[in-house]
């Protein structure tokens, strides 16, 4: 029980009692949908926390995952006539097979050439998704049908609040398997040195794209939830801003951490929030807040902070 | 021809500001290594300031002139109280830097100016020139002939100043550099600045043609960014090259191919070079330290 | 109240901060606005904003409604269906408001609509396409034409000057594409031929490729821009440089003075179909919407000193005929207010003359739209 607690799986248990307890502290439908955003996107960040965290490989481009996601539960039961959770199923495995398509010529693209790669192929996806008006409804978007389960509707905030923290908690709990596991070390290895792991005879190219196919799955679950949450999909979805604010939320709340990831999703699904107070003054508010998290706690929110509670108590 | 001449017109036009865009990415990487993605708003903040500043009664030439040192204090200020109170931070670290700043910087600008769309006079009329059936405006040749001003400022300030030869041994070896005595701090401020600069420059020369509004540095950035990429990243004669191409390829997409794609063929040529070429048109095979 | 009664007590201890703040405002109408005041719609929502605030103060000043201070929430949703249905959420159940009017983009109202729908709270949108209105939804009410009826009266002008064959440039963002696919609906009623097509994006600067393979297709008369922000001004430029001869319609995505500032010479000989306001001291005395038009040009750029723009007109026009029918209510009870909104009758806006009724949550025909022509560097009537 002691090593369990102490071991990668500690974070997963204490992150599966607060999404448990958070509701009863929520006083309304708006807190619990914000809730619900924040379990949809940090979900996001947790899966790209393996490739840019564990792997080191920048992506600005997983919106387009994130909308394919999205789209294939709003084309697949509208136009094909699939169950919205076959539709969802069906994202999900094409998100990972464009991934592992894509991935091979990709990532042997490094540092600020794969970032501006993987920018290219976001910004396909929502072009595409912009112009094919008769499929995805053009640049207005196209509505998203119900998701039913057992005979029922999942709908409201409430629901999506239990099935995005849910599917967190699974989330986080894959993520520390790999992370415990050798792929998890090779990882780690790769994002030291890709060269040196090469020596050290690592399948360097194997393990980014198990990576990275895995981030795009991760992706794409969290885009269908918010299409069938919002009960609507637009490109936006899919959008460069959408990438860089997934890549913001990865590195505010730290980089090799899956708490911080979920720090990053809240604070950036709360900020617009908060920062509403400061009527017009709101944006320069967000971009000085960006500025001075990351010169204070440079290598993200919950690694500095811990860093800095191992450092006084020692 | 006369169709083909059109589109190379336009493109090149477009890809003269790509091209500015891109060098400064370029200068501000080979210093420091950062890339920067408030690019685009000095890009903005040279056409806002000079269309405020000339609206206010200033002669165009002194609202350009103030356009320029304005920006050049932003440029210096980033450096100073955002990039290098985190020196030492990861690269993905000093992006979300950069890009914060760029938030701020634009919503600076949505308050200090407005939320409209404005433009410039032309400097040298608007009548366009007829070559071979084709129609150039005059401001076009202004946007290109400053480009080519500017990269060959750049290249003799690199090559034949002390202080642009600082800028280049900090590129090549920041510890080195130092060694030799080298601010090499002062000599990243300086690179902020000459960046911001060139952005500013490229904002106000082609405000006339593009009209300018307090958002529109981001996507100048995006492309700026890919131009730069696709010349090889710290490289300035690269920066050109993959500015003017990412240009010319929307142009003659969007004229012979289709116009709701050609942003998308810009992006599969940059990728399939990118296969190619995994280090850009002008890269040479670097080599990592372990 | 009833709600909290049944919370947790961690809850109600949360939720005491928002009572005491609900209490004290308890005797304010509350009306709420989600408007994309940054983004790239930014040039419909700021004029919006303005104008609903400017108009508050002035009706608070004025006494209010019903003897009750009028208390306007704004949040910017930057034109994103994510953020507006989340502050739509948060209008209804924080700031528990009255009324809505919001959003400005067609997307983002898609979003916010069934939020409201389910709430039983009356939505007046600012966003353009017919979607928002049809099929009628009980709660769902908009102020601006639709772009069917931009199109409608744009065909018309070419009928009477016998030009049936024509290109269309349009923008690829909601409002160009939204457009395009209603001319194409309609366009067969007016034996109107679209013979080609082209397309720009929402940011280029520069779209002489597209407007050359407009003057080299074969056989078009007239060339028409659906598409709103920088884009029509460009369009407009690069058409007049490549000397492109026939007539070229904007459409009323160009709904200020600022496109003739930027597009300069090009502009003169643009048509394009519009609300009255942009003709303010144009039209004759006779005509029933001068005295609002001209009242509203005038107090928005006295106010803010920019150009005067149908947009924030489609905003007046909303908050007008919420208080009309709030007055009418004699309360701001939802209800009550929703169904004196259906039946709002000749109320004179600056979008033009508005008779709503159960089937037309929009109340606009096609007089409503103006054609102008631009001469000499100004609006004026056509024909």
């Amino acid at each position: 029980m002691r090593r369990f607690l102490e071991g990668p799986y500690a974070g997963v248990l204490a992150l599966a009692i607060l999404v448990a307890v958070l509701p009863l502290a929520l006083p309304s439908l708006f807190y619990l949908r914000i809730a619900a955003l924040i379990g949809i996107f940090a979900l996001v960040v947790v899966g790209l926390n393996l490739l840019i965290g564990y792997a080191g490989q920048v992506s600005l481009g997983h919106a387009g995952f994130f909308g394919v996601g999205a789209y294939a539960v709003a084309i697949g039961p509208t136009y094909l006539g699939l169950p919205a959770w076959l539709a969802l199923i069906a994202g999900a495995a094409i998100a990972g097979l464009i991934a592992f398509l894509v991935g091979r010529p990709i990532l042997r693209l490094r540092g600020h050439y794969l970032a501006v790669a993987t920018l290219g192929m976001g910004l396909l996806f929502a072009m595409v998704f912009a112009n094919e008006s008769a499929w995805t409804g053009g640049p207005d978007g196209m509505p998203v049908p119900h998701l039913d389960l057992f005979g029922f509707r999942m709908s409201g905030a409430r629901t999506w609040y239990w099935i995005s923290g849910v599917s967190l908690v699974i989330g986080a709990w894959v993520a520390a398997n790999v992370i415990a596991s050798p792929t998890g070390r090779a990882l780690r290895a790769i994002h030291d040195s890709e060269t040196a792991a090469q020596v050290l005879g690592i399948d360097v190219a194997r393990y980014k794209l198990i990576a990275f196919v895995l981030s795009a799955v991760y992706a794409a679950v969290a885009g269908a939830y918010l299409a069938m949450f919002d009960g609507l999909v637009t490109p936006e979805t899919a959008g460069f801003l959408r990438s860089i604010e997934f890549v913001t939320m990865a590195v505010l709340g730290g980089l090799g951490s899956t708490f911080g990831g979920i720090v990053g999703a809240a604070l950036l699904v709360l900020l617009p929030q908060v920062l509403t107070v400061f009527q017009d003054y709101e944006h320069i508010a967000l971009g000085l807040i960006m500025i001075v998290v990351m010169i204070f706690l440079p290598a993200g929110i919950v690694p500095s902070l811990a860093g800095l509670l191992r450092w006084r108590r020692s | 021809m006369a169709e083909f001449l059109q589109f190379a017109f336009s493109g090149l036009t477009v890809g003269a500001i790509y091209a500015l865009v891109a060098l400064g990415f370029t200068l501000i990487y080979n210093a420091s290594g950062v890339i920067n993605f408030a690019q685009g708003e000095f890009v903005m903040l040279g056409g806002m300031v000079t269309v405020f500043t000339h609206a206010a009664g200033v002669p165009l030439p002194l609202a350009a002139l103030i356009a320029l040192v304005v920006a050049i204090i932003v440029g210096l200020a980033l450096y100073r109280l955002a990039i290098e109170p985190a020196r030492g931070a990861s690269p993905v670290t000093l992006i979300i830097i950069t890009i914060g700043a760029s938030i701020l910087l634009r919503g600076g600008a949505s308050l200090t100016f407005d939320k409209s769309f404005h433009s410039l006079p032309p400097f040298a009329g608007s009548k366009p020139l007829m070559i071979g059936g084709a129609a150039l405006l005059p401001q076009s040749l202004i946007v290109l002939a400053g480009a080519g001003a500017i990269v060959i400022a750049l290249w003799y300030f690199l090559t034949r100043t002390l202080s642009g030869k600082a800028i280049l041994a900090t590129a090549a070896n920041r510890l080195a550099a130092r060694l030799v005595g080298i601010n090499t701090n002062a000599v990243v401020g300086l690179s902020f600045g000459v960046s911001a600069a060139i952005g500013a420059l490229g904002g106000i020369l082609m405000t006339p043609i593009t009209l300018t509004s307090y958002d529109s540095g981001t996507l100048l950035a995006l492309k700026g960014f890919a131009a730069a990429m696709l010349g090889s990243m710290g490289n300035p004669l690269g920066a050109v090259v993959g500015g003017l191409t990412v240009g010319l390829l929307e142009a003659f997409s969007a004229g012979y191919i289709s116009s709701s794609y050609k942003d998308a063929v810009a992006f599969l040529v940059i990728l399939g070079v990118l296969f190619l070429m995994p280090q850009g048109l002008f890269g040479r095979g670097g080599m990592e330290r372990v | 109240m009833k709600r909290h009664l049944r919370m947790t007590l961690p809850s109600m201890l949360a939720a005491a901060a928002f009572l005491t703040a609900a209490s004290t405002a308890y005797a304010d109408i509350k009306i709420g606005s989600i408007l994309a005041v940054t983004g790239p719609a930014s040039f419909l929502g700021d004029p919006e904003k303005k104008t609903l605030e400017m108009y508050v103060d002035q009706i608070n000043a004025a006494g209010g409604v019903n003897g009750q201070k009028i208390k306007l929430t704004v949040y910017d949703s930057g034109g994103n269906p994510n953020k507006a249905k989340t502050f739509a959420t948060r209008l209804i159940e924080q700031d528990q408001v009255d009324a809505v009017i919001g959003d400005s983009t067609t997307g983002a109202t898609l979003a916010i609509m069934p939020v409201f729908e389910d709430a039983g709270v009356p939505l007046i949108s600012l966003a353009g396409a017919i979607q928002v209105i049809q099929p009628v939804r009980k709660w769902v009410f908009k102020t601006p034409h639709t772009d069917t009826m931009a199109c409608e009266k744009i065909f018309e002008d070419l009928k009477k000057h016998n030009q049936t064959k024509i290109a269309l440039i349009s923008g690829t963002g909601g409002f160009g594409k939204s457009m395009s696919a209603e001319c194409h609906k309609v366009a067969g009623q007016y034996g109107i031929q679209i013979v080609h097509e082209e397309s720009y994006g929402p940011n280029d600067n520069d779209m002489t490729p597209q407007l050359t393979n407009i003057k080299n297709a074969a056989g078009v008369q007239a060339v028409v821009n659906p598409g709103f922000g920088q884009g029509p001004a460009i369009v407009t430029r690069n058409y007049r440089q490549l000397g492109i001869k026939v007539p070229l319609y904007e459409s009323h995505g160009v709904a200020s003075k600022q496109y003739i500032k930027l597009a300069g010479d090009a502009a003169n000989g643009v048509r394009l179909p519009a609300a009255a306001l942009l003709v303010a001291d144009k039209l004759p005395a006779s005509d029933p919407q001068k005295k609002v038009v001209e009242g509203y040009k005038t107090t928005y750029e006295k106010k803010t000193g920019q150009e005067v723009s149908t947009f924030g007109g489609h905003a007046y026009d909303a908050l007008m005929i919420l208080v009309d029918a709030m007055k009418r209510a004699g309360s701001a009870d939802k209800a009550k207010v929703r169904d004196e909104i259906e039946k709002t009758k000749g109320f004179v806006g600056t979008g033009g003359v508005v008779n709503m009724s159960a089937k037309d949550h929009l109340g606009l025909d096609l007089t409503a739209f103006r054609m102008l022509e631009i001469k000499n560097g100004d609006w004026t009537l056509a024909n």
